[in-house]
């Protein structure tokens, strides 16, 4: 198994943060992982990107290139990061992005993530959270369970319930598609 | 103590004679370090001298305690890792008008502004001596230098007004004509807790001296006798007998915060906090 | 599993520094090397160590040395032009054998370049950066995990030789994060610099029988002794003679090469029936692992030699890789460094060609494959 996952939105919205418990719950999994990022001025306000590979063996080149999957939860990293994709990469955005053209794979999903981080959870922040949910659904990498508790060991203790719920909602969102 | 018990105690001997010209005040100041440190009572053991690269700098040499001649301008910077490394140590730097306010005048003024608990010794002779006489940021305006063969452009730097703007906590000038209060200014700077600056006027006979015919030795010590008046005298003196006259004294002496107190105390009180 | 953690490049320095028994950090914040400083500066006080953010790069280093010099194991990190602006005082280092490690977390220059992206330009200038004739130690690791060992290590030769090490690393492993199992109090030894016994006569730069370096006592344990970056007898005291000054230059040299067999570390791979060599280091060998991992399995005889020791460069190692490979290539991130140091060994013997550029782009495994089948076609 060798995964690359690029992952992105806007700064403040803690895409950063979502790559690292992706490749921490790749660590407690025993896989090896690499994650990067953007970093300069690109990284404040605008777009935000970060990179996570998961593999069962060594990784050596360690830039990821053609993402099996991308995750874009604002239209301006859709623009600046959505191309490129591989045939048999998979695509999710959130529901209010108009979908790049030259995207290079026709697996699209799209969800209504930020809609449901700030009306079901009442909090845009939890975006980050219901995206990993969403990861969980439409990968077979983790369990739930393992993912989980990745996000749980970086939130903060009294934000546990929130998260956990984000978490769900994000399942929830691929499930009612499917 | 005479200067020969103190060339005894604080000098080593076995590097004498030392590279100054004659006529040169640089070892004036060098034996009023000595006094002051004896009158102290300081360790040797525990006494770091720090210096840079110019004429004054090559004091450390002649020095016997822990002495460390390091790169043109950053005997601060040094003094500033020694001192954190152990706030035991009793660290003196000794720098020249150039090394210290020249090419170093970014860590003075840094230096300055944390208060750390280091004691600045500026031998200032108003002329880059090692190198053959170039101008200094201490050269009067109009003087010449090697590099300045028509008159310096600039304005000079006023130290003490320099070292106080920066955040000085202990701040003096006196001459190598007015030893006695520069011997007491050296040990007040050391004993102060915080950083204390002691800028001292040094004559430099051979390349500042002739390059602007300020004749012999003596007579430029002679100037710097009469030139220069301490500065509660000169708060007294009427405006007329002000012309031409020069200050020495303490200028600034107080007591703020000292640098790696502040850390310490923030350290501890963390740890007093989160119990690591 | 439990032990085995995500960390960046830059806090693996951090961690491997604070093993190694680093209490005292100086520097001046310059990306990509900043997290270095700043996780210092979180961790050091809590361990009775002491940070502080100095007004430049100059001071950064020199504050390092004279904490040193005081006794207590200290570090600098910068990048590009703070590593330009430290050169001086990595000089100083070497003429008074002050041990200290210094970072270089390469990033594309001339200039203030490109600060965010991946280089290895640096190479020469960690060799020869500053003036005059000076031996050096770069050790430069491809892994979040080297960089914690590394950064022992560096410490540890930093301590054993008196001498700056330089840790080139670059912006792509100081800031990916990488799974890591970081080494147990007591598995990996650590060097501490003799100091003199008290009481005894100490003659400040003279070799005690037996040993490599002189005996460096801390400041304030009663060695009175003077240091200079003038060449000095070794009574530590400026010397102007000529013959002094060969003398004290010949053992500096001598005490990095005659021990190269110590301070020399690289890793060889798939090199035994190898036609061609891939020489690099750094980030770009895991460009060049993956590109020959394919190259095998299409059947072509393709190695990897990569130097984890810089400098001292591996001379005997590439001399023998000359002896029985057809042609080497030296992958880099730049236009042409560490190409001309194995050139130099490898004086014709084989085909010496570069494989790199000037820009932020880290070669792809696709280019390192092409060349080899040029070569080998």
């Amino acid at each position: 198994m060798y995964k690359e996952f690029r992952l992105s939105g806007s700064g403040g919205q803690g895409v950063i943060l979502m790559g690292i418990i992706l490749a921490e719950a790749g660590v407690a999994k025993g896989l090896e992982v690499l994650q990067s990022q953007s970093y300069g001025p690109e990284a404040r306000g605008g777009a935000s990107k970060c990179d996570v590979i998961l593999s069962e063996e060594t990784i050596d080149f360690p830039v990821v290139r053609e993402p099996d999957f991308f995750i874009s939860i604002t239209q301006d990293s859709a623009d600046k990061h959505g191309h490129g994709l591989k045939e048999s990469s998979v695509a999710i955005f959130d529901s209010g992005i108009d979908i790049p053209d030259h995207l290079g794979t026709k697996n699209i999903f799209v969800y209504p993530i930020i809609e449901t981080a700030r009306t079901k959870l009442g909090k845009p922040i939890t975006a980050n959270i219901i995206t990993l949910g969403v990861i969980s659904a439409l990968t077979d990498i983790f369990s739930q369970e393992e993912l989980l508790k990745a996000i749980l060991s970086r939130v903060p203790k009294e934000s546990e319930g929130l998260n956990k719920r984000a978490f769900h909602e994000g399942i929830k969102l691929v499930n009612r598609d499917a | 103590m005479r200067s020969s018990k103190l060339v005894e105690k604080y000098f080593r001997t076995d590097n004498l004679p030392h590279l100054w010209c004659p006529g040169c005040s640089l070892g004036i100041a060098t034996r009023a370090l000595c006094a002051a440190v004896d009158e102290l009572g300081l360790d040797k053991d525990k006494t770091v001298i720090v210096s840079g690269i110019g004429c004054s700098s090559r004091a450390v040499g002649y020095l016997d305690f822990n002495t460390i001649h390091t790169t043109h301008g950053r005997a601060l910077a040094f003094a500033t890792g020694v001192k954190l490394a152990n706030p035991e140590l009793e660290v003196i730097v000794i720098s020249g008008d150039g090394d210290a306010s020249a090419i170093g005048g970014n860590h003075l003024i840094h230096a300055a502004r944390r208060n750390i608990d280091l004691t600045l010794l500026v031998f200032n002779n108003s002329i880059y001596g090692m190198t053959g006489g170039q101008a200094s940021p201490s050269t009067p305006q109009h003087a010449k230098g090697t590099t300045a063969p028509y008159g310096v452009v600039e304005q000079p730097f006023d130290l003490v007004k320099l070292a106080e703007g920066a955040g000085a906590t202990y701040v003096a000038r006196a001459t190598a004509y007015h030893v006695n209060p520069l011997i007491k200014y050296y040990k007040n700077a050391i004993a102060h807790k915080g950083f204390g600056v002691v800028e001292t006027i040094c004559i430099c006979p051979t390349y500042y001296g002739r390059q602007n015919r300020s004749g012999s030795a003596v007579e430029m010590m002679q100037r710097l006798k009469e030139d220069y008046v301490l500065n509660t005298n000169y708060e007294k003196m009427p405006e007329e007998q002000r012309q031409g006259k020069k200050v020495y004294g303490e200028f600034v002496n107080k007591i703020l915060p000292e640098y790696i107190e502040e850390f310490d105390r923030i350290i501890a009180d963390l740890k007093g906090e989160t119990n690591v | 599993m439990s032990n085995r953690i995500l960390m960046q490049g830059n806090r693996a320095c951090v961690e491997g520094a604070l093993y190694a028994g680093m209490r005292f950090y100086s520097g001046y914040p310059i990306t990509p090397s900043t997290e270095i400083a700043e996780i210092s500066a979180q961790r050091l006080p809590l361990l009775g160590g002491r940070f502080i953010q100095m007004e430049d790069e100059i001071s950064g280093i020199a504050a390092a040395i004279g904490a040193s010099v005081a006794g207590v194991k200290s570090m600098t990190a910068t990048s590009g032009p703070g590593f330009s602006l430290k050169q001086e005082n990595i000089g100083y280092a070497a003429m008074t054998e002050v041990p200290l490690v210094i970072v270089n977390v390469m990033r594309v220059g001339p200039s203030t370049g490109l600060p965010t992206a991946s280089s290895q330009a640096d190479i020469m200038q960690a060799r020869y950066g500053s003036h005059g004739d000076y031996p050096i130690i770069a050790l430069s690791p491809n892994s979040v995990r080297e960089t914690f060992f590394l950064t022992v290590r560096a410490f540890n030769l930093a301590e054993k030789y008196r001498t700056p090490v330089i840790l080139l690393t670059d912006e792509t492993i100081g800031h990916s994060r990488e799974a890591i199992v970081l080494a147990k109090p007591g598995e990996i030894e650590i060097y501490d610099r003799i100091q003199p016994a008290y009481g005894e006569e100490y003659v400040p730069y003279r070799i005690e029988p037996g040993e490599i370096v002189p005996r460096m006592p801390a400041y304030g344990r009663g060695f009175r002794y003077n240091m200079s970056g003038l060449f000095h007898s070794e009574t530590g005291f400026p010397s102007n003679s000529a013959a002094n000054a060969q003398e004290s230059s010949d053992r500096l040299f001598s005490k990095i090469y005659d021990h190269v067999e110590d301070i020399v570390t690289y890793e060889e791979y798939e090199l035994e029936d190898a036609d061609l060599a891939f020489v690099t280091f750094g980030s770009t060998s895991r460009s060049v692992m993956a590109a020959i991992k394919k190259l095998r399995k299409e059947g072509y005889k393709v190695g990897m030699f990569r130097a984890v020791t810089i400098w001292p460069s591996p001379v005997k190692q590439i001399k023998a890789l000359a002896d029985r490979v057809k042609h080497i290539v030296v992958a880099e991130m730049n236009r042409g460094q560490y190409v001309c140091e194995i050139e130099r060994i490898v004086q014709g013997k084989v085909p010496v060609s570069h494989l790199g550029r000037g820009n932020s782009a880290i070669l792809l495994p696709e280019e390192v494959s092409e060349r080899a089948k040029e070569i080998l076609k």
